[in-house]
């Protein structure tokens, strides 16, 4: 087995067609080889390679991984069991990287949970998928199999003194569900809404017993960290941040998709060379860099580097690293109501700022965007999103849901503006004068109430 | 816990759903009930294993589900009230999931959406009179690269066209039948 060290360990182990490989194909390859290594290590010399690297979690708020994972108690006095929960309800707006690594590297998921179980001394393992991700969890189940025939999960794993086994939860749909204690309150079979903290997860999660939470992505990192060294992972970024990152882009650019870059990539690099540049006809108006829960960035932000701090200094959030492209044809008006309204639905109603403000700010917008908005509605969105900004909520979704809002008021204040003194949105004139004039428009206004259970 | 099927039941049931759970349903809470640290762990996963028999969540199917594991009615309807994917109400044999998330949108998918509804003449969270379809648009599906996107009987459609919704509709009503 050659020991190359990898640009692209996240993707190394997927091939250009929709399959996924067997136990058989991804061992072949270099597969179970960190984890193999991670039995021959104590659990502190793994929690200081996790520290050493710089790893920070994939999910969105970029925490390091190695310093929450230090809270979880160890030793022979430590509760037990303990639980690892793979955090794969990808539902933030924008958002499709985990889908590609759950449909296509089953095993690289399993092999770092595998790692974290060494790690932590962690028993059982969840694997903790959004309901309507159909092949994820076909894929997931048969690998799952093939680990549990071929003693890579069970007692006393390799003939180690490991004992682990996965279990897969597919749940049954709800944004907030991608909060850590949320999940871990969905999954003891309640309602998914947010728990107090401290204490936090780490120390009393899943049943009361210390429980790591972490996204897709971030577990996927681990065996290649153990594999190739702290070191290795942390000169593939290209600024301050280590390793690579599944980036993304959607929207009107010549090849959406996504690509396994450095850290640090420049957005211009990514939007222009990887995603083919806009489309003909269509210019580039802004961007959220990270999913629908981001701060809008404009043309002037191209060069910044897709590194957390980076963004972070420019206003923003790195997030998940999927950009979204408003392109100068489609309403910002039209882009933000459509978020705030995922955001409203998703509330789980727990606390008053998100419950009573989302959909407050739902009603203004729809306001404005229908030709019936006053420039005070403007003033009082401004003022809504003080309201729910962090500290005055009990978890982050009203925070990340005016995100959008708050930066669109800012950089796109002139198309809010335009709404109102035109009485109308000067957008979707444009597009009705364009399209055919007989369409009916009287159909289905979609009144909200879609996503309401039937 | 077998006692517990001889309760009578204190509610008037207008469903012509069954009250009690089946060998097979029974089956499946028995199992997921020996894998969970606490008996509520189930709660999700058991609303939906009776969903995959009956298609959806009636009240007669809760209080069934309650008086065969000793879970609050209460609190499993605060669950299953909770949850997008888990149905209250009576669904058609193919629910229709397109994308609504902005991705989609903005690639044109509330144009999809309302020929879906014009093609089978439903409103969205309606039900078409031969109960072979309902219109449930979801946020964001996690297939933004392919968008417009919609779910329908476990399958992705990508990239959507106004073209092909007649056909695609006639192939899921043979599902349907």
């Amino acid at each position: 087995m050659s020991q190359t060290f990898p640009h692209n360990p996240l993707t190394r182990f997927i091939t250009s067609d929709e399959t996924s490989w067997c136990l058989e194909q991804y061992q072949a390859h270099g597969g179970y080889q960190g984890f193999r290594k991670s039995l021959d290590m104590s659990q502190d010399q793994l929690l200081d390679t996790l520290k050493e690297s710089n790893l920070r979690g994939r999910g969105g708020a970029g925490f390091p991984t190695g310093l929450k994972w230090s809270f979880v108690p160890r030793g022979n006095n430590a509760p037990s069991p303990r639980y690892l929960i793979v955090n794969a309800d990808e539902m933030e707006p924008g958002v499709f990287k985990d889908r590609m690594l759950l449909e296509k590297t089953p095993h690289q998921i399993i092999e770092g949970l595998l790692v974290g179980a060494q790690t932590l001394g962690a028993s059982i393992g969840y694997i903790f998928l959004r309901g309507d991700y159909y092949l994820a969890e076909e894929r997931l189940t048969q690998a799952l199999n093939e680990c549990r025939a071929a003693n890579l999960l069970g007692q006393n794993i390799l003939g180690s003194e490991l004992n682990f086994d996965i279990h897969l939860h597919t749940s049954a749909g709800r944004y907030i569900c991608g909060e850590e204690t949320a999940l871990i309150n969905s999954m003891e079979g309640k309602r998914a809404t947010p728990r107090a903290k401290p204490p936090f997860p780490q120390v009393a999660g899943l049943w009361g017993k210390p429980t790591i939470v972490n996204n897709v992505e971030t577990f996927c990192n681990l065996p290649h960290i153990i594999n190739f060294g702290p070191q290795w992972f942390k000169e593939l970024g290209l600024e301050e941040d280590a390793g690579t990152k599944i980036f993304g882009v959607s929207g009107r650019v010549n090849n959406p998709g996504l690509w396994e870059l450095p850290m640090g990539t420049p957005i211009r690099e990514i939007i222009e060379q990887h995603a083919g540049g806009m489309c003909d006809g269509y210019s580039l108006k802004g961007f959220l860099p990270g999913g629908g829960s981001t701060d809008f960035l404009v043309t002037e932000h191209l060069d910044v580097p897709m590194d957390y701090d980076a963004i972070g200094k420019q206003g923003s959030r790195m997030g998940t690293g999927t950009i979204i492209i408003l392109d100068d044809k489609y309403c910002p008006v039209s882009m933000v109501l459509n978020l705030i309204k995922f955001f409203a639905q998703e509330s789980c109603g727990w606390c008053t700022p998100c419950r009573d403000g989302l959909p407050w700010a739902q009603v203004l917008l729809e306001k404005i965007e229908s030709g019936e908005g006053e420039l005070e509605d403007i003033t009082q969105l401004e003022e809504l999103c003080r309201f729910a900004a962090p500290g005055n909520t009990f978890c982050a979704l009203a925070p990340g849901a005016v995100e959008p809002l708050q930066s669109a008021l800012n950089y796109f204040k002139k198309d809010f503006e335009s709404h109102i003194t035109q009485a109308c949105c000067p957008f979707h004139v444009q597009q009705d004068l364009k399209l055919d004039l007989g369409h009916s428009h009287s159909m289905n206004k979609d009144g909200g109430e879609s996503h309401e259970q039937v | 816990m077998e006692n517990l099927h001889q309760q009578a039941i204190p509610i008037a049931l207008v469903e012509a759903d069954s009250t009690r759970l089946s060998a097979e349903e029974q089956h499946g809470i028995d199992a997921l009930i020996s894998h969970s640290p606490q008996l509520a762990g189930i709660t999700i996963d058991a609303l939906k294993l009776i969903q995959a028999e009956r298609g959806w969540v009636s009240d007669a199917s809760l209080h069934a589900l309650s008086l065969y594991t000793n879970i609050p009615v209460a609190d499993l309807d605060s669950v299953a009230t909770f949850y997008n994917l888990i149905f209250r109400q009576p669904v058609g044999t193919v629910v229709l999931h397109p994308c609504d998330g902005i991705s989609c949108d903005l690639m044109g998918a509330e144009h999809i959406r309302q020929c879906l509804s014009q093609q089978l003449n439903i409103n969205t969270g309606e039900t078409t009179p031969d109960n072979h379809f309902t219109l449930i648009p979801l946020p964001c599906l996690g297939a933004c690269d392919k968008a417009p996107v919609m779910i329908a009987n476990k399958q992705l459609f990508e990239n959507m066209t106004e073209k092909e919704i007649p056909e695609l509709i006639k192939a899921l009503g043979e599902v349907s039948k």
